[in-house]
Order: C-alpha cells, then sequence, then structure tokens
C-alpha cells in the first residue's frame, strides 16, 4: 500500500493548480453569469498539453496516468465547475474512444490535433429518447457507396458549439438494435448546433444539441466494429465516471474551503461562528466526505492505472463523489447563511454546478443500479 | 552557449511559518523554486531558445530539492546537478560548493536570483562570482547578450542604469525580466527522462572544514504578536482628547 503520489503527479497536480487558479478561478463568477465558454482558456490549456493529458507521446499528449488526469480535472474543477466538465469531456468521451478504438490513420488524423489542444472534441450518446438507456437511440447511419450517411439528434451535448470532431454513436442494424460509433468533423455538410442550452449551472459549459441532416461521412469515419458502439461507450463511460467523480471532490473542495475560511471570520453571538459546535460538526463532515470520495477516485483511477478491471469501483466513485459535492455545496451554504444565498460569494454557483454531477455521465440510480448488477442481483 | 542557473527550494511564499523546539517546521510545507531564481531559469530557457544554449540548473540541498530541479527540467533545461549537502547553513559554505562545481566547468553565463524570499541574505551568487573571479551584474531586469558581451539594465532609485559586462559573467534576476512559464504537462513526463546529477561535498573535494559555518545561528523567533486594536468611543471631541493623551503616552 502505498498513498504518496509519484513526483511527476505531484508537479501535474502543483502546475493545473497554479494555472487554474491563475487563469480560471479569477473568472468564474463571470463566465457563469454571462454564460461564457472560456475558449481562450483552452487555447492556452492546448498549449501546454492539458487536453491530450492521458494521451500517449506518440499521439500528441502528455502520456501521464489516470491519476495525474483525475488530479488534474479535480483543481480545474475546483477553480469553476463548467471549465472542468468540457475539459473531462473533450479528454474522457471524446479523445479516449478514438485513442482505444481508434486505426492507427484515425488517431494520426483525429486524435493528435485534440490532444495538442488545436482542436475540440465532443461525445454525442444522448437523445431525446435515449439518455440512461442509451439503446434507445433513433440516430440512424445508413452505407451509400463509400459514405455512411447519418441522421438524427443528439441533446444535451458538451463542447458541441466549439468542437471540431464529435464521436457519436448510431444505429447501424435497426433489426437487431446494432449501435456503431462514428467520427464526424462538425463542418460536414448537414451538420448544425441549436443555440446553447440555459442551463442552471456548469454554464461556462457549452451545451447545444446537434442536428445531423443526412451527413455524410466516410467509410472509414466508422470507430471500431460495426454494431459493437454499445459495449465501447459503456467502457468510455467508466473511465468518464471516474473523471468526473474528481471534478465533483473538486468542486466541492471549492465549497468548503469558502464555508471553512468564512466560519473562522464570522462573528455573532460574540464569537466567530467556527467555535459552534454545530459548524463545527458540518465541517467535520465535509472535510471527511472530501477525503473519502477523493480516495475513491483515486482508487478507481489506480486500478484503471494498473490494467484491473474498475467499473465497480468507478461507480462507487462518481456516486458518492457526486452526492457528496451536492451535499457539501449545500452545507457551505447553510454555513454562509444569507451571504451564502447571494451571488456575491461562489458557493450558490457550486451548488448549482454540483448538481449536473448526479446526472450526467450515468445518474445516480444507474450508477446504484450498475453497482448492483455487480453484485450480482 | 552554456547556461548554468544557480537556484534554492524555499518555502512557497504563502506558506505560514511554524515554529518547534526553536527551529521552522518543515513537514507538510509547500515547496517551491526560490521565486527569484524562477526567473532566472525563465531567463536561460528564453536563451536557449533564442540563440541556442544549453542549460544546466544547480542546486544546494537535500533529496527534497530533487523535486525543483524536476520543475526547472519541466520549464526547459536540459541537465541538473543536486549538491547533496542538508547541513550547510551559511552563505559563505553554500558559495564554497558551489564554486568547487563550477570551478573547472566551462560556462558563458551564469544565473541566479536577486535574493532568496527566505533567508534573504543575497550573497551566495555574488560570493560565486567573486570567488570565480568574473564580473557580475546584480538585480538585472532586462538581459541581452551579443558574442562574448553582456548588456544588463538595473533599476536604481527610479532610474535605470546600463552596465556592460564580458562573458563569462555572472547576473542576478529582479522581478520584471521575464514571466515564468508553466511547464508544459508532456515537458513535466519527459522531465524524467533528462540527467540530473547528485554530488556530496566529498565527490567536490570538499572537507567539512572547508565548508564549516562562519556565522552562527542563534536563535529564531516569530515576529512579536499584534497588539490588538484599541477602540475610541464618544463624541468626536472626546475621541480626539483621547486620541491625543494615548499618543502623547506612546511618545514618552
Ligand atoms: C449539462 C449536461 C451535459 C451533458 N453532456 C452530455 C454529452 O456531452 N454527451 C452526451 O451524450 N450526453 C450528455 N448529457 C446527457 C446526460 O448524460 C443525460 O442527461 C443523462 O444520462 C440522463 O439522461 P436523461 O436526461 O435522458 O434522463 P432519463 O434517462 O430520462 O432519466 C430521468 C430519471 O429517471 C431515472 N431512471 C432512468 N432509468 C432508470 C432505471 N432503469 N432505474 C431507475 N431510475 C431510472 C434517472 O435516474 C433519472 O432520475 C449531458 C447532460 C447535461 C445536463
Ligand atoms: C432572500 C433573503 C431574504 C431575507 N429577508 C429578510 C428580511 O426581509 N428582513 C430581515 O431582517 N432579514 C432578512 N433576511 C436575512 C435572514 O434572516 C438572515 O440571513 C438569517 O437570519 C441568517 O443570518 P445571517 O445570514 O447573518 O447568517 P449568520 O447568523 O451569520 O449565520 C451563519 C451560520 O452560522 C450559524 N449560527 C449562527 N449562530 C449560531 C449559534 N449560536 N449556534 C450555532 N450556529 C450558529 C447559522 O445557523 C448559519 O449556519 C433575508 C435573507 C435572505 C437570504
Amino acid at each position: 500500500m502505498d498513498f504518496d503520489l509519484t513526483s511527476e503527479q505531484k508537479m501535474i497536480r502543483d502546475t493545473v493548480r497554479e494555472f487554474a487558479e491563475a487563469e480560471i478561478a479569477p473568472h468564474a463568477a463571470e463566465w457563469d453569469r454571462t454564460e461564457h465558454f472560456p475558449i481562450e482558456v483552452f487555447r492556452k490549456m492546448g498549449e501546454l498539453g492539458f487536453l491530450g493529458l492521458t494521451i500517449p507521446e506518440e499521439y500528441g499528449g502528455a502520456g501521464a496516468d489516470m491519476i495525474s488526469y483525475c488530479l488534474a480535472v479535480e483543481e480545474i474543477g475546483r477553480a469553476c465547475g463548467g471549465t472542468g466538465l468540457s475539459y473531462e469531456a473533450h479528454v474522457s468521451l471524446a479523445c479516449t474512444p478514438i485513442l482505444l478504438y481508434g486505426t492507427e490513420e484515425q488517431k494520426k488524423k483525429y486524435l493528435v490535433p485534440m490532444a495538442r489542444g488545436e482542436a475540440l472534441g465532443a461525445f454525442g450518446l444522448t437523445e431525446p429518447g435515449a439518455g440512461s438507456d442509451a439503446g434507445g437511440t433513433r440516430t440512424t447511419a445508413v452505407l451509400e457507396g463509400d459514405k455512411w450517411v447519418i441522421t438524427g439528434n443528439k441533446i444535451f451535448n458538451t463542447n458541441g458549439g466549439y468542437a471540431k470532431y464529435v464521436v457519436l454513436t448510431a444505429l447501424t442494424d435497426p433489426a437487431s438494435r446494432g449501435i456503431s460509433a462514428f467520427i464526424v468533423p462538425t463542418d460536414a455538410e448537414g451538420f448544425s448546433v441549436s443555440k446553447p442550452y440555459e442551463k442552471l449551472g456548469m454554464r461556462a459549459s457549452n451545451t447545444v444539441e446537434l442536428i445531423l441532416d443526412h451527413v455524410r461521412v466516410p467509410k472509414e469515419n466508422l470507430l471500431g466494429p460495426l454494431n459493437a458502439g454499445f459495449k465501447q461507450f459503456l467502457s468510455t463511460l467508466d473511465g468518464g465516471r471516474v473523471a468526473i467523480a474528481a471534478l465533483a471532490v473538486g468542486i466541492a473542495r471549492a465549497a468548503f474551503e469558502t464555508a471553512l475560511a468564512y466560519a473562522k471570520t464570522r462573528v455573532q453571538f460574540g464569537q466567530a461562528i467556527s467555535k459552534f459546535q454545530a459548524i463545527q460538526h458540518k465541517l467535520a463532515d465535509m472535510a471527511m466526505h472530501i477525503d473519502l470520495a477523493r480516495n475513491a477516485v483515486m482508487k478507481a483511477a489506480w486500478l484503471k492505472d494498473q490494467g484491473r478491471p474498475y467499473t465497480l469501483e468507478a461507480s462507487y466513485a462518481k456516486l458518492f463523489a457526486s452526492e457528496m459535492c451536492t451535499r457539501t455545496c449545500e452545507q457551505a451554504i447553510q454555513i454562509l447563511g444569507g451571504y451564502g444565498y447571494m451571488r456575491e460569494y461562489p458557493v450558490e454557483r457550486h451548488y448549482r454546478d454540483a448538481k449536473l454531477v448526479e446526472i450526467g455521465e450515468g445518474t445516480s440510480e444507474i450508477q446504484r443500479l450498475v453497482i448492483a448488477r455487480q453484485l450480482g442481483c | 552557449m552554456h547556461v548554468v542557473v544557480l537556484m534554492k527550494q524555499t518555502f512557497d511564499t504563502e506558506e505560514r511559518i511554524r515554529l518547534v523546539d526553536g527551529k521552522i517546521a518543515e513537514d507538510g510545507v509547500k515547496w517551491i523554486i526560490n521565486p527569484y531564481d524562477e526567473y532566472a531559469v525563465e531567463e536561460a530557457i528564453q536563451l536557449k531558445e533564442n540563440q541556442g544554449a544549453t542549460v544546466t540548473v544547480v542546486s544546494v540541498g537535500n533529496e527534497n530539492t530533487t523535486q525543483a530541479l524536476r520543475t526547472a527540467l519541466a520549464m526547459g533545461a536540459d541537465e541538473a546537478v543536486l549538491i547533496e549537502a542538508p547541513d550547510l547553513s551559511d552563505e559563505r559554505a553554500i558559495a564554497k560548493a558551489i564554486v568547487a562545481y563550477l570551478k573547472d566547468k566551462s560556462f558563458d553565463v551564469l544565473l541566479a536570483g536577486n535574493f532568496s524570499v527566505d533567508n534573504g541574505a543575497g550573497q551566495v551568487a555574488i560570493r560565486v562570482a567573486h570567488e570565480l573571479g568574473l564580473p557580475h551584474i546584480a538585480a538585472v531586469t532586462k538581459l541581452t547578450i551579443e558574442g562574448n558581451q553582456a548588456t544588463g539594465v538595473r533599476e536604481i532609485d527610479g532610474d535605470v542604469q546600463t552596465v556592460t559586462a564580458t562573458l563569462p559573467a555572472l547576473f542576478t534576476a529582479q522581478q520584471g525580466l521575464n514571466e515564468p512559464r508553466y511547464p508544459s504537462l508532456p515537458n513535466i513526463m519527459k522531465a524524467k527522462k533528462k540527467p540530473l546529477t547528485t554530488l556530496t561535498l566529498s565527490d567536490l573535494g570538499l572537507s567539512n572544514d572547508d565548508v564549516a559555518a562562519k556565522v552562527e545561528r542563534v536563535e529564531v523567533t516569530l515576529p512579536p504578536k499584534r497588539q490588538a486594536g484599541q477602540k475610541i468611543t464618544g463624541t468626536p471631541d472626546e475621541q480626539a482628547e483621547q486620541l491625543a493623551e494615548i499618543l502623547v503616552k506612546a511618545l514618552r
């Protein structure tokens, strides 16, 4: 057993923290208020190699492990939930499936620019009739000559308005509900996106609907074997769940840090409210839950780095961290009292951001279902 | 061109200093490259990028110092040297160790920080220049190298002074020289593969006598606690009277 990070892991965490504190955190409140997607910051992150952190060097990435990546997501999420979500979607959901299932040619053509930060990626799975039940996909892809013709709608798509490439799923065998994955360039004819959604939280993250009207992509843009799309995105989501759990830890930490500092300086009844046992117990629970959630994230990430199965631990981490995050942010508001309810303090934003993590990449109900299945129920 | 940077690992400037048994506690502390030395590292890397140079970073410290050296490698330095001597305490001894390392090396530019934010003595680099018989320009905010000529700009009392020197020479970096870069994440991973050599004092042919401290640290204390403020109440006239009384008492 060894709980120490390696010197590279520490250096990556510290560098990302320093970057996030200087370049992201000071703007997070404004991006939230104005629903601004910070594309300019993604360019900077690209130059510093953030956008290909887990991608091997030969494909333009940094070649770091899952632990380093989770530490990075936590730091970015601590500075701004929405930026963390967009970052996570690019790396875990768009880059990773191409790394895992792409041909050498696909990796060179699509993964390299995404890992280098020259192009942003998105992942399109959810549809109006296919949320938790991704098997309900209605988007179709039909082979006509040497082109796939794709038609359908993908909703709630993170990064869709800024992405150069989208990895998405479509029905390729309607009779047996065979689903396949495709790489679709967003400048293809027939591809368009809606106006961004107006969201409760994660407002710095770009979320749009993708509309595909007879979009023709070359035959080679099929990602992985035909009709294997379902299995592919299940394994893609496993990795994503660990990372989004790290995002929850980051958001919770931000709320906790604000609450702790506030409690030490806010005086009522002649003393700092941190001297009241009722407040102390809240802070103690928050600190403990954050630490336990991070441990769950680190364990799942470590298992993945070791090449071991981690589906169960990924769901543990995602479920515990996301629910803990909402609770922690809610308690942070409580500790700040009336001030916590106001925009002037960041905790109401953290609370709004937190809620998404209980929904995206598999709702809490679905995580419990995954866990129960792993238990053999 | 060979550029050697002298750098020190220090406490993060935001770290709270705690004393345990009369010593500064180091457990759980975040360590960084001394901010002025970071300007020196950045300047060296810019010389490498713009004019072609190899960059060696040298630090006297302990095993923990490798973290700072790896950061410098991740920023773009080519190789690192750790002189492992955790017990050296005064600036003279540290300068001796660095001189022992440098004396048979060839280099064109020596860069260091103006001073370290922990001890604040500002002596090591200047002592090294002195012992090696090199010209030095301290606290530069701009440095230009052309052939074997260097021009340094320093800010003095609201004015600027331009100083030239012939290489090899030593320069210490002042805030304003440049904006240190973030190490890129791929470079952090690659830094692992760059050479980092560890030397002991005996490797450098130094005996304990050679590096014996000339300065003894007698005591370390924290600054006195700030006194609680005093509140003056009453009408403006009463307040003025009270304030005058307090001031007169304090001045006596
Ligand atoms: C900000 C944001 C960004 C997103 N980004 C992306 C993206 O980039 N790409 C993408 O593909 N999708 C994305 N999504 C979609 C997200 O993954 C889905 O919203 C999520 O999977 C839930 O699907 P749904 O919204 O259709 O809800 P539904 O599946 O309709 O669920 C509604 C409720 O029913 C529950 N439920 C459903 N099935 C069961 C069951 N079997 N047992 C018990 N309870 C059940 C759910 O837990 C939930 O409480 C994003 C969503 C948001 C809000
Ligand atoms: C939308 C809104 C509308 C409002 N409208 C009005 C209004 O119309 N008129 C008006 O007068 N006020 C109004 N308020 C103010 C509201 O009543 C206060 O916010 C509330 O009483 C809490 O006070 P506070 O915000 O100063 O928090 P604090 O009193 O500073 O409390 C901070 C935290 O410390 C805890 N705490 C404080 N003392 C103790 C203790 N002794 N033991 C344990 N825990 C303690 C609190 O429970 C809380 O968790 C409004 C507030 C909001 C947000």
